[in-house]
């Protein structure tokens, strides 16, 4: 196998996809001969041309609603925010209407369309262009979510993401953008709503979405040294979110944190946090559960400021050794 | 025409008796807007539709009893009865949905366009909204879009002179929303909304530009709705006179008097087309009280498509 980066396995599950199927059209602004914010649809031009690789007016409301008008009548549409903080600006089409047309139909319409929306802070760019929202996307019926942690899966990921016959919310951390992983060169899927254990351990299981895999399992190396044997599940998807897996491993554990940048307060930890204490892994809970989350503040610009807004490894380290300390 | 006001009248007298329940908003008296608008359209071509899309749903060819069957809450409805009045689609007769979010469908539709231009399908979407609509910030984006892409919609503009209580004196500094068109570089046409025949005759115009490839018409219908805006509104932002002068400018009056002095019918034919009309908004009542409410099991179906 070789190595790619997260960049380039986003890119090359679109172009594969879009060599299969003429209905998969990406939409967004400066995708074109710019090749996106980040670079993500570099070349695609060149191959697909402006008809299929389509620059918009700046326009998110628009954007989203012409997507979803398109996916209704029988195209596949990936639609790149360039922020996904921008997603705010978009939030009626993609809550009033693409969530819900499916529903309101009576089950007679699908809206397949896949929203890329790089999200995450750790770039500078402060609080308008580094926010975490995916918690208010996840909250509605109707929506899927997914999180990609690293190359391979964001490939697979975003090929069932296409492939599904309903509005889905695909997350890519800017800064996953450059990490490389193994990746096939031939196009294969991961479902929907399968969590992976990222690494396997007895001792407390952690929970860590989206860049916090990464974190989680820089964090669970550093404790192996100490003896604290760490499971890193990444759930992958949080909607739908396989909370079996997760369940299975706290009772194995006996303890269990969560770890998302996402502002602690409301975000999906919580949620996931939730559903461990009201399951079966309640009597197999030797600790209180844990969640670690973003502060609540916005992402400030400064570096250190920036860097302390978000759990860090160390954070993590500390919070799996006061779990260990309590039990 | 008349089958679209006996609709709305019988959802009227139902909904005062509480046989109908949530919301509805009405479309009595600005009946040839819809009719003259969908007749210029072919079966395969769409439309979007908004919160008062009754009458756009029956000039598109919706069956009525389907339609009566959703508002009352029926399996048998357009959407087994979880839309209701303001969410009745019908995909198959080329209605892509009525619409709770004032100028939601409008990117829609410059979506539904977008697939007509990249699959060739050649259809035209036909894009109703109100005035209170184009001061939506989804206005503005639509037409932009489907202005530089050339795509085949027609955005037609009923102004009914009120969003909600809101009068088009208050909200517009300009007098014609259509000449909105300008800024947008394509077509623009005021119409008198209560002539069927001069509705047809700008609108098959813009649908055959939009058909030849050459982009997007914006078309203002000048229209009135009788009634109020929805349920309870006791109408005190316009005076009775008001409307009793809009009321003598009644749109299915002034056509069948045309039809009656060109010669093209008689008095004696209008009135059965009238009571054919009448007859089947009952069988609709019939048919919808007579369809099953849905089960319990159903509330968590549809959520996600297959
Ligand atoms: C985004 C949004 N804002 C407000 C409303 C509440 N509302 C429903 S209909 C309406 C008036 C719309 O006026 P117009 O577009 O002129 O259509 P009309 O009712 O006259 O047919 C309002 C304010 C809504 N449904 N959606």
């Amino acid at each position: 196998m070789r190595e790619i980066t997260y960049q380039e396995a986003v890119r090359e599950a679109m172009s594969q996809v879009m060599r299969e199927d003429d209905r998969v059209f990406i939409l967004g602004e400066d995708i074109g001969v710019y090749g996106g914010a980040f670079g993500v649809t570099r070349g695609m031009i060149e191959e697909f041309g402006p008809e299929r690789v389509r620059n918009t007016p700046i326009a998110e409301a628009g954007i989203a609603g012409a997507a979803i008008g398109a996916a209704l009548t029988g195209m596949r549409p990936i639609m790149e925010l360039q922020f996904s903080d921008f997603v705010t600006i978009a939030m009626d089409q993609l809550v009033n209407q693409a969530a819900k047309i499916c529903y309101m139909y009576g089950g007679k319409a699908a809206v397949p369309l896949v929203v890329r929306a790089p999200a995450g802070s750790g770039t500078g760019a402060a609080a308008q262009h580094s926010q975490s929202l995916e918690a208010w996307l996840a909250h509605v019926p109707g929506l899927k979510v997914v999180q990609p942690s690293n190359a391979y899966d964001a490939k697979g990921l975003l090929k069932s993401a296409i492939d599904d016959n309903n509005p889905v919310i695909f997350y890519e951390h800017k800064l996953l953008y450059s990490t490389k992983a193994d990746v096939p060169e031939e196009l294969y899927s991961i479902p929907l709503g399968k969590a992976d254990i990222k690494r396997s351990g007895t001792d407390v299981t952690l929970v860590a979405t989206s860049i916090m895999v990464q974190k989680s399992l820089a964090a669970a190396e550093i404790l192996a040294k100490d003896g604290i044997s760490v499971e890193v599940i990444d759930p992958r998807t949080l909607v739908p979110l396989d909370i079996k897996t997760i369940v299975d491993s706290v009772k194995r554990t006996g303890r269990f944190a969560v770890v998302y940048e996402a502002v602690k307060r409301g975000g999906y930890g919580a949620e996931i946090a939730s559903l461990v204490a009201e399951s079966e892994a309640f009597d197999f809970l030797d600790a209180p559960i844990v969640r670690l989350g973003g502060k609540e503040v916005p992402i400030p610009q400064n570096p250190e400021l920036e860097r302390n807004a978000v759990p860090q490894v160390e954070d993590i380290v500390e919070a799996i050794r006061n779990i260990m300390r309590k039990a | 025409m008349w089958l679209i006001r006996y609709f709305d009248e019988k959802v009227d007298e139902m909904f005062a008796k509480g046989l109908i329940h949530g919301t509805t908003h009405l479309c009595v008296g600005q009946e040839a807007t819809p009719v003259a608008a969908c007749t210029a359209l072919m079966k395969q071509d769409k439309i979007t539709s908004t919160h008062r899309g009754h009458g756009h749903c029956i000039a598109k060819g919706a069956d009525v009893a389907k339609m009566m069957a959703e508002l009352m809450g029926r399996t048998t409805g357009y959407c087994k009865g979880k839309g209701g009045s303001m969410h009745i689609a019908d995909l198959e007769g080329g209605n892509l949905g009525a619409n709770g979010i004032v100028g939601g469908g409008l990117p829609i539709a410059v979506g539904a366009a977008l697939t007509s231009k990249m699959l060739k399908e050649n259809y035209v979407v036909l894009c109703f909204f109100g005035d209170g609509a184009s001061n939506e910030g989804s206005f503005h984006e639509a037409l932009n879009m489907a202005a530089i892409w050339d795509l085949p919609v027609v955005f037609f503009c009923e102004n009914n002179q009120y969003g909600m209580s809101g009068s088009v004196k208050d909200m517009f500094r300009i007098e014609n929303i259509a000449d909105r068109s300008q800024a947008y570089g394509m077509p623009g046409h005021v119409v008198d909304g209560n002539d069927l025949q001069e509705v047809y005759d700008v609108v098959q115009a813009a649908v055959e530009r939009a058909r030849r490839g050459e982009g997007p018409s914006l078309i203002e219908a000048k229209t009135y709705r009788w009634k109020g805006h929805s349920k309870s509104d006791g109408r005190k932002y316009r005076t009775r006179e008001e409307e009793a002068e809009w009321k003598a400018k009644d749109p299915i009056a002034r056509f069948g008097q045309r039809l009656i002095d060109e010669g093209l019918a008689t008095q004696h034919r209008l009135d059965e087309l009238r009571k054919k009309a009448l007859e089947e908004v009952e069988q609709a009542v019939v048919f919808a009280e007579k369809s099953p409410f849905p089960t319990i099991e159903m509330l968590e179906e549809d959520v996600y498509a297959l």
